[in-house]
């Protein structure tokens, strides 16, 4: 074991504490960006201009807004005195003079009171010249619509592995995307104090960038913008990159004005200007022997980055990295591609990919069972990794035992094969509702792909009373982080919670940070908090040696206390020890760095080690279908996650839970939907409200549910021997999709394969029943009168999902032979 | 001058010179008092909840949540609001916040003060741990006995973190009010007076008249006058759509619109009852409506949503209007010149218009008894709580001891410019007997009443299925009711 993972005894990680907020939160008196701003008169508020087409030239006339009162002035192209570029790859014009999207910012108004700005901004005279725009991947496919790079991953050969396997099924799967939600909207809040540094309060995930990119559309170097993250109302990757070009303009008023100004979205506004979770297509052809063994898949993917690149390139090296989930595939090649389409640029969304990926393996496996006639549980178990197999981009996969381990503890607490017995009896008795109970795995790779970013640094304060402040370059976007730091400095320096204050998240204090996201912001930032705190207590030992007669080896730091080897002994308080050794002129204070090593990756091959490890996952889900409308009901889930040894255990719950609930949402119920009409409104975001996009409510939440972590499950490479927490959960939800899949098999006959609309609303479950049904009825040649009627419901149904663009699973041709 | 004022975490502020369009929370949060959040601006996430001071009908008060996003701050004139800052503070925190904060309930936390608010209201809830059939038909209360949480109570609150066990199992851990609790106290006092508002901001007036007839008048004088009750639609026309009106008419507290009567031949809800009331006051004597008031919308909103509100935006797809028209109900129109009755089926006229004139209003609703036997509220929607309807169907049948369906009148929302009465399946019903082959028969019938169309709710080939499906599942619920018996 590494330093890193040891964990001395009382140690305060791993302790069960509420979040370092929780009773701010409850009391309404935890503050976030926006609540600084509300009551002040001095602030003027920030409004867009949004396009009304999805692609076309723009013209502005802006004075009639400023003869609309209370309108202070609007910011165009031509007031920036720095780069007019939002983003980090240099292809986002802050002030576009093309408008790439419906609901593209094109000019902000400033105004007194948000009343007059959104007065003002109504008022602004917008020229368009409209162009030819594309808003699906499959126009993007058929013109060719592409951007950026275009990665393969590859082992062995899939074209012969597939031409000699015994059953050969082809397919295409849809996948659609997802809108954050954080319930608080994108936020920020400029001011330019007195000795001219741009100060920006944001609710930005990664707050060195907000602020790279607010000193380059000002000019200015990086040292006279400081961005602050006070805590963030969820970011769920949504604050990743995008509030860098509110915060811009919120920092371009200010400069321009004098004037302190906020910029908050409405919903709507949120909604239609800011990045998603990335719809993918994907097609694909996969062998498997006589026994279910997948011998080779051979895929293309296709995802849809919106109108710039934004973070797609990483994303959808990601998913490729996770076509795999949890499955040894001999023999493979997964083709990727970018869609450029007039739309929202989609963005980072937990899992970063990674969802993406795996829907398409679990969704082939999902199809083929009944197709092979084998046990989707059966044949999900019998394709797990193995110890010494490595994915297809070449790195091992340590601890594929913690698979199977997950695995049969799920199936053993989960009384799995005993609730199989009782839902297929259920099933039997009930010709209009079916259940459904399924098993799914998670294998999830923790790092950032981009290997610079996996750093992180700290700075730690021991004031002579004995109290510590602690600075981290992660933000709290609600996952714990800051919980989590607590604990880890409390540890480290053997001292109680309640010395530890941790200060908001500011670019002055810790620089060049990396965006809190892929999961890293414990690993990083707690092993940068660790070693900044491993500095003090190292220049601590000689003082308290000398003071307490004992040997540097032999003092104990614990609950505020150095003692010798012996506890009960002669003892010092910490913050005696600290006056003491601020008496002898020692330093107290230390900066903390880390970066993770053990990484090796060839973004152009594809190929390398870009994991520091996997975190593992499996859930078994049980749901209850409504054949007369589709609607599902999740019944009772069972998960067993790897954390690691957690840091926090309420909180690495929290993450489990509240991540599976997520993904549930994206799966089953969340679905955006835009106007794809060659209409007036072609682009436009029809689900741009909270009425029309639904979140879970408090009725998805399962009957039953149960979350136990993995034991015996130390991470040696991680900080207290940790896991990262926040992302792989997500996907623990493509359990439910299964089991609605099982259970819409069950109205049809055996051997039926079902295919699942996506997301799978009641609707998409409902024509996947008739289409089930259809299938029992065709076996069955009943009565001319019932197929009549059958069929002509069901009639539809095929022709529903042609037009999405899902083809029926079959065999191939050869398959037959 | 205006001297309206409110009573805020116990300190009188004022409300002079609020603008009509100002919601109660931007201007709670103007005052500083910023726990209250905007999550949605149109009352469906909850994150603005705060709770009310409102009459429990029966002399005392009842802590009522509702999204402050939907409420003008003018509305709030003499009424007495808490917010999650004045429940607890973070050393002294409420019993709902103490076991939010220890269950791991918050995790970003901007949900959480409305999440507060909204426990709390259930948690002062009187006879809460009495049977509550809606609730307990869903399994989602739990058991019976004192202090039973019903979670229901916050089907209105968004959560993106948590995944809501911990919020669930804070809530259903509640035990009850302390003694001394401050705010169980104030329970057993009347709810602040209804008193008369008049503020003018802007050039534009919040009116408040004190009484039915001064309203007549009020808009007999300015027929562009928006008239409000719950303005739970009203509040999303001016924070999405920026709607304005020079004067804005709230008609909420006027008793005339308040009345209520369980007779012989017929039940009066006046149009002024929020659906909350209207369910506590109907006691599950129309089940129909009973089945109906879980399914409308969320708590947060029917504690402010009028049955009035409801019938007048005439939306197609409002869930009050089906029911309604299941039950053959009667509007009774009022204005300046006195009052006339039509059958709700005769009232609507087009999209969100109505045979309401210009000067009138909806003063109550009554329905006919007896009632018919057999009822049936259906409801397709995304998502099983707190949406809205992809479509819906009310029924009530009369069956004959001779097994023959003497009376159908069946409902619809949703698949048609308006509300509308199903009335060639309803023909197709009567004087069949009711079995199997008359409700296939019937449901293809039902499948082609309307003018469903396709949407980013659903399609319209779906919502054509779900009418047949509805009258099909009717029929298996009621065959499985006479198997075993309740």
């Amino acid at each position: 074991m590494s330093g890193l993972a040891d964990r001395p005894d009382g140690a305060l990680v791993g302790v069960a504490l509420p979040h370092e907020s929780a009773a701010r939160h409850a009391t309404g008196t935890a503050i976030y960006t926006d609540d600084l701003a509300a009551g002040r008169a001095d602030v003027l508020t920030a409004w867009p201009v949004q396009s009304e087409h999805a692609h076309a030239l723009v013209t502005l006339d802006v004075a009639p807004a400023l003869d609309v009162p209370g309108v202070v002035r609007v910011l165009t192209a031509s007031d920036v005195p720095g780069e007019n570029d939002a983003g980090a790859k240099h292809d986002e014009p802050l002030f576009p003079s093309e408008a790439m999207f419906h609901g593209h910012a094109l000019a902000w108004v400033l105004g007194e009171t948000a009343e007059a700005a959104r007065l003002g901004a109504a008022a602004v005279n917008v020229a368009y010249e409209p162009l030819p725009s594309i808003v699906t991947i499959g126009e993007a496919i058929e013109a060719g619509s592409f951007q950026g790079i275009a990665p393969t991953v590859q082992r062995g050969d899939a074209a012969s592995a597939l031409g000699s396997a015994p059953h050969v099924f082809e397919g295409v799967c849809e996948i659609n995307g997802q809108e954050h939600f954080y319930l608080e909207t994108h936020a920020s809040l400029a001011h330019v104090d007195p000795e001219g540094q741009v100060f920006v309060e944001s609710s930005t995930q990664h707050p060195s960038e907000t602020q790279e990119i607010v000193a380059h559309v000002l000019g200015v170097p990086n040292h006279r913008v400081t961005v602050q993250s006070l805590r963030l109302g969820g970011g769920f990757g949504g604050k990743e990159m995008q509030p860098h070009g509110f915060a811009a303009i919120a920092a371009l008023g200010a400069t321009l004005t004098g004037r302190a100004v906020r910029l908050r979205l409405t919903r709507t506004q949120d909604l239609t200007m800011t990045g998603k979770r990335h719809p993918f297509h994907a097609a694909w052809r996969a062998g498997f022997d006589a026994d279910g063994r997948i011998l080779a898949l051979e895929a293309t993917l296709t995802s849809d980055g919106g109108w710039c690149l934004d973070l797609s390139e990483p994303v959808l090296g990601r998913a490729l990295c996770h076509v795999d989930n949890a499955y040894w595939i001999p023999d493979i090649v997964v083709h990727g591609r970018i869609a450029k389409t007039h739309k929202t640029s989609q963005t980072a969304f937990r899992g970063f990919g990674g969802p993406q990926g795996m829907f398409v393996i679990e969704d082939i496996l999902g199809r083929v069972a009944p197709l092979l006639g084998i046990d989707p549980a059966v044949l999900r178990e019998r394709n797990l990794y193995r110890p010494g197999q490595t994915t297809p981009y070449g790195q091992e996969v340590r601890h594929a035992e913690r698979l199977h381990d997950a695995w049969a503890r799920v199936r053993t607490e989960g009384r799995l094969d005993e609730r199989r017995t009782e839902v297929e009896a259920f099933n039997s008795a009930h010709p209009d509702v079916k259940r459904g109970l399924a098993i799914t795995p998670v294998k999830f790779g923790i790092s950032f792909t981009f290997t610079a970013y996996n750093q992180a640094g700290a700075l730690v304060h021991v004031y002579r009373d004995g109290s510590v402040l602690v600075n981290h370059g992660g933000t709290e976007l609600g996952q714990g982080l800051h919980t989590k730091m607590l604990q880890v400095a409390a540890t480290a320096l053997g001292v109680r919670m309640s010395a530890v204050r941790l200060a908001p998240t500011r670019t002055d204090k810790v620089p060049n940070t990396s965006a809190t996201a892929a999961s890293s912001g414990a690993d990083l930032n707690g092993a940068a908090v660790k070693h900044a705190c491993d500095q003090i207590r190292e220049r601590l030992v000689p003082v308290a040696a000398d003071l307490l007669g004992v040997a540097a080896e032999d003092v104990r730091f614990e609950g505020g206390k150095v003692s010798g080897p012996d506890p009960d002994g002669t003892s010092l308080g910490f913050d005696e020890l600290v006056e003491a050794a601020y008496a002898r002129r020692v330093q107290l204070f230390a900066a903390g760095f880390y970066r993770t090593e053990g990484l090796g990756w060839e973004p152009g091959t594809m190929q390398g080690t870009p994991f520091k490890y996997f975190a593992y996952g499996v859930a078994a889900s049980e749901v209850e279908v409504d054949g007369f409308t589709g609607a599902t009901r999740l019944r009772r889930v069972d998960i067993v996650h790897d954390v690691g040894d957690s840091l926090s255990p309420i909180i690495d719950l929290g993450q489990v839970e509240g991540g599976f609930l997520q993904g549930v949402g994206w799966l089953v119920l969340e679905e955006l939907r835009w106007d794809e009409t060659d209409g007036p409104g072609r682009g436009r975001l029809l689900t741009q409200s909270a009425s029309t996009y639904k979140l879970p409510s408090l009725g998805e939440l399962p009957d039953e549910l149960n979350v136990h972590f993995l034991e015996r499950a130390t991470e040696d490479g991680a900080v207290y021997g940790s896991k990262a927490v926040g992302e792989p959960p997500l996907m623990l939800a493509f359990s439910v999709r299964e089991a609605i899949r099982e259970a819409v098999g069950a109205f049809g006959p055996r051997g039926h394969s079902v295919e699942l609309g996506s997301p799978a609303t009641p609707e998409a479950v409902f024509w996947a029943v008739e289409a089930a049904r259809g299938a029992g009825d065709a076996d069955r040649d009943a009565s001319a009168e019932r197929s009549d009627r059958r069929a002509e419901t069901a009639a539809g149904a095929p022709d529903r999902l042609a037009d999405a663009g899902l083809a029926a699973a079959r065999r191939s041709p050869r398959a037959e032979h | 001058m205006d001297d309206s004022m409110v009573t805020v975490n116990g300190r009188s502020c004022t409300l002079r010179g609020v603008a009509p369009h100002t919601t109660a929370l931007d201007w709670l949060r103007a005052q500083g008092l910023t726990g209250a959040k905007e999550g949605c601006a149109e009352g469906e996430c909850g994150a603005c909840s705060v709770l009310v001071a409102m009459p429990d009908g029966a002399d005392g008060t009842a802590w009522t949540a509702v999204n402050s996003c939907l409420v003008p701050a003018a509305a709030l004139d003499g009424q007495e609001v808490v917010t999650a800052e004045g429940l607890g503070a973070p050393q002294s925190m409420h019993p709902v916040q103490a076991a939010l904060a220890a269950a791991g309930g918050s995790q970003c936390g901007y949900c959480t003060p409305g999440f507060a608010c909204s426990m709390a209201a259930e948690f002062y809830r009187a006879r809460r741990g009495e049977a509550d059939g809606a609730s307990e038909a869903d399994g989602a209360s739990e058991a019976d006995g004192a202090g039973a949480f019903d979670v229901h109570a916050l089907a209105g609150n968004l959560c993106r973190c948590t995944g809501y066990r911990p919020i669930r199992d804070a809530a259903v851990g509640l035990g009850t009010p302390d003694a001394d609790d401050p705010l169980a106290a104030r329970r057993s006092r009347p709810a602040p007076e209804t008193v008369a508002t008049r503020i003018e901001a802007d050039g534009a007036r919040f009116v408040r008249p004190r009484s039915l007839d001064e309203a007549f008048a009020l808009i007999a004088d300015e027929p562009d006058a928006a008239v409000v009750a719950g303005c739970t639609d009203w509040g999303v026309e001016v924070n999405l759509r920026g709607r304005r009106a020079p004067l804005t008419v709230a008609i909420d507290r006027l008793p005339e619109l308040r009345g209520f009567a369980f007779g012989d031949a017929g039940i009066e809800l006046g149009a002024g009852l929020t659906l909350a009331e209207a369910e506590r006051l109907l006691e599950g004597r129309v089940p129909l409506l009973a089945e109906l008031f879980p399914q409308f919308a969320s708590p947060l909103i029917r504690n402010r949503a009028t049955l009035g509100g409801n019938l007048g935006t005439a939306s197609p797809i409002g869930d009050a209007a089906p029911a309604l028209l299941a039950l053959e109900a009667r509007l009774v129109l009022g204005s300046i010149d006195g009052e006339r009755e039509v059958d709700l089926a005769e009232y609507f006229t087009g999209y969100r218009t109505t045979v309401r004139g210009p000067g009138e209003l909806i003063r109550s609703v009554r329905i006919p008894l007896p009632l018919a036997a057999l009822s049936g509220f259906h409801k397709v929607a995304k998502r099983r709580f707190d949406d809205i309807s992809s479509m819906a169907a009310a029924f009530a049948l009369d069956v004959g001891a001779d097994g023959v369906v003497a009376a159908a009148r069946i409902g619809l929302g949703g698949v048609a410019a308006t509300p509308i009465r199903a009335r060639a399946t309803e023909a197709a019903l009567v004087g069949r007997r009711w079995d199997g082959e008359a409700v296939r028969d019937a449901a293809s019938v039902l499948g082609s009443e309307g003018t469903p169309m396709s949407d980013h709710r659903a399609s319209a080939e779906y919502r054509a299925i779900m009418l047949q499906q509805s009258l099909l599942r009717l029929f298996r619920a009621a065959a499985h009711e006479e198997v075993v018996p309740a």
